[in-house]
């Protein structure tokens, strides 16, 4: 419950932040016209947009708006913000959805190995992967990925959305970081928790091996890990725009940008607002997965 | 493990880390210096973090072309292709505006380490005081801070990024800016609980106890405890921020058209990756490169600098330096 609250207090906060950067630092007269734009044109887009009433004014329409979902009426495309946003919002859960149904298993098999059995290939393999996840431009990858199995070997579609070729790239882009950082948190804190009395006493009692990695290590060291998955989860739906733009990916990152580009801040309102929503979605179930691993916390 | 093996290893690692309380500070980076030769993954990242440096101040001198010179006649050429029969090739090849690449890369370095570490001075510096504050002084001063903390961290960090730079437009104050402002708090947590696991030690409360005011445990006890961690840290955040930078230039919301970033010429070349492979390949690898140094030498700083990690390298270590 208190965690709900915060979300919503973030949410809140992101939307007066969007409204204090559009409306005081910038107008949004002018970040919706050209810059060639006369000063005629602002001022009659200024009249309409009713920016000439009292900042407060515009400050509590522009809050009840954005709380009942009304960004208003997108400029590129002559009709109301939400619903375009809303049509794009599948295609950015599945792709976002298969990158963490594939990355989460993954980092947890290679963590599980690579702290069972130190320095073999596959610990040393996951190092490298931990290393690369963090130094490599994720929008880089994907071009990378495009050149060699698009263009070179003809594998895959270079670009576009459709059957689940199209998916591959992009998942695979989007997976490396998420892949190497949960996974070295995995090990490190399966070490800590193979080290524990409980573990001996456990192996003591003659269960077998798989009992005591699976049943009872495994579900204490997933705790830390699940910190880093919601920050993870949320660090991918930021990368997820960059990505949908380098695959031409239909979903709300590549909305966003070309939103950005047609200077038409009702949608781009809309796009941040809905990615914003994901994430705060992502970390509350993040913290009700604690509670399944870890019975001592429970949230009233 | 034997017993003699056990003693024999406690009595190197107590002698080294005696030693390793060198009263100097020639003592001490001689100590670090032994260290990197220790390491070679760490000794290559500082070479090449070096090198970098040195290219990114000595850009004019080192590009063989000038980064903004144009030439029709040869855009898009492949790498090692000379402008004219005896003159120095394009090794990494042309650009769309027949630019060489290369020198772009070079005066590109010079744009990434400078976003790097201005950004990492300001939001280290702004993060590190208020977690320093927060976590010395605690009380509803640290509640107020560390609430704007979780609060902000909760923040899609990237978006209002992306907000803030539609609104102000591109440039590299406004990027250096932006960074900070959305990285701060990493600062501020690490720097909170170090404190906090410091007061409470003997010696804070021996400088206490002689009569040292809060400024002076601060600066004098605390501080050094602070630095080296404080460092590790902002060694990983710039290579995360240089990596956000080109991400934010990719899009075209992060510096002017007019500055060879590699996050640009990344933009720049994606149209041409069918065709120009080099285009979209050394910007990358020179991102690559530059981060992965980067985090190399944070995990050996991290290892040299923890005490508990420490008497590894001090044990392997020359007797002359134990």
């Amino acid at each position: 419950m208190r965690r709900l609250v915060h979300s919503v207090v973030v949410l809140l906060g992101l939307v007066v932040a969007v409204f204090f950067f559009t409306h005081m630092l910038g107008d949004p007269a002018r970040l919706m016209l050209r810059p060639e734009a006369t000063a005629e044109q602002v001022e009659a887009v200024r009249d309409r947009l009713g920016l000439n009433d009292p900042l407060h004014e515009q400050f509590f329409r522009f809050m009840g708006g954005a709380v009942r979902g009304d960004f208003g009426e997108s400029i590129w495309q002559r009709a109301p913000a939400l619903p375009i946003m809303l049509d794009r919002l599948p295609n950015t859960l599945y792709l976002a959805g298969i990158t963490i149904l594939i990355a989460i298993p993954l980092a947890a098999l290679l963590g599980i190995v690579s702290a069972l059995r130190p320095g073999s290939l596959i610990d040393r393999a996951s190092t490298v992967v931990g290393l690369a996840g963090v130094s490599i431009a994720d929008f880089w990858l994907g071009l990378m990925l495009i050149l060699f199995f698009a263009v070179n070997l003809g594998w895959f579609p270079t670009s576009g959305f459709g059957g689940p070729q199209y998916v591959i790239l992009p998942a695979l882009a989007l997976m490396v970081r998420p892949l190497g950082r949960i996974s070295q948190v995995i090990r490190s804190s399966m070490l800590d928790q193979l080290g524990q009395p409980y573990v001996t006493t456990a192996r003591s009692k003659g269960l077998s091996e798989r009992v005591v990695v699976t049943l009872h290590a495994m579900k204490n060291a997933a705790i830390p890990a699940l910190t880093l998955i919601g920050d993870e989860t949320a660090a991918l739906l930021n990368g997820a725009v960059v990505i949908e733009t380098v695959f031409g990916w239909p979903g709300i990152g590549l909305l966003l940008i070309q939103a950005i580009e047609r200077r038409d801040l009702p949608l781009i309102e809309a796009c941040v607002f809905a990615i914003a929503v994901m994430i705060i979605f992502a970390n509350l179930l993040v913290d009700l997965a604690y509670t399944f691993f870890d019975p001592r916390i429970r949230y009233t | 493990m034997s017993a003699s093996t056990l003693t024999r290893t406690t009595v190197a690692a107590a002698d080294a880390v005696n030693n390793l309380r060198a009263p100097t500070r020639q003592g001490r980076l001689a100590f670090l210096w032994q260290a990197l030769r220790m390491d070679r993954l760490a000794l290559l990242s500082s070479v090449v973090l070096l090198a970098m440096i040195l290219i990114a101040i000595f850009a004019p001198a080192v590009a063989p072309y000038d980064p903004a010179k144009q030439s029709l006649s040869m855009r898009n050429d492949p790498p090692m292709t000379r402008p004219a029969p005896d003159a120095f090739p394009y090794v990494m090849g042309a650009d769309a505006l027949g630019r060489d690449v290369l020198s772009r890369l070079i005066f590109g370095a010079r744009v990434s380490l400078a976003v790097g570490a201005t950004s990492v001075l300001i939001s280290g510096l702004v993060g590190a005081t208020l977690g320093l504050i927060a976590g010395y002084y605690r009380g509803s001063v640290d509640d107020v801070i560390m609430r704007a903390v979780d609060v902000w961290m909760g923040f899609p960090s990237l978006l209002l990024a992306l907000i803030v730079l539609y609104v102000t437009g591109a440039g590299f104050w406004n990027v250096v800016l932006v960074l900070a402002v959305t990285r701060w708090m990493v600062y501020a947590r690490v720097t909170r609980s170090l404190v906090l696991s410091y007061r409470e030690n003997v010696f804070v409360e021996a400088a206490r106890a002689t009569g040292c005011t809060d400024r002076e445990i601060i600066t004098r006890h605390l501080l050094p405890n602070l630095l080296s961690p404080i460092l590790v840290l902002a060694t990983l955040e710039t290579a995360t921020i240089i990596l956000i930078e080109a991400s934010l230039s990719f899009l075209g919301l992060g510096l002017p058209l007019s500055v060879p970033s590699w996050g640009l010429m990344l933009a720049q070349g994606r149209e041409y990756v069918t065709t120009a492979w080099w285009l979209v390949t050394f910007p990358g690898l020179a991102i690559l490169i530059t981060a992965l140094a980067l985090n190399l030498l944070a995990t050996w700083a991290r290892a040299v600098t923890d005490p508990a990690q420490r008497w590894r390298f001090a044990r392997k270590m020359k007797p002359a330096h134990r």
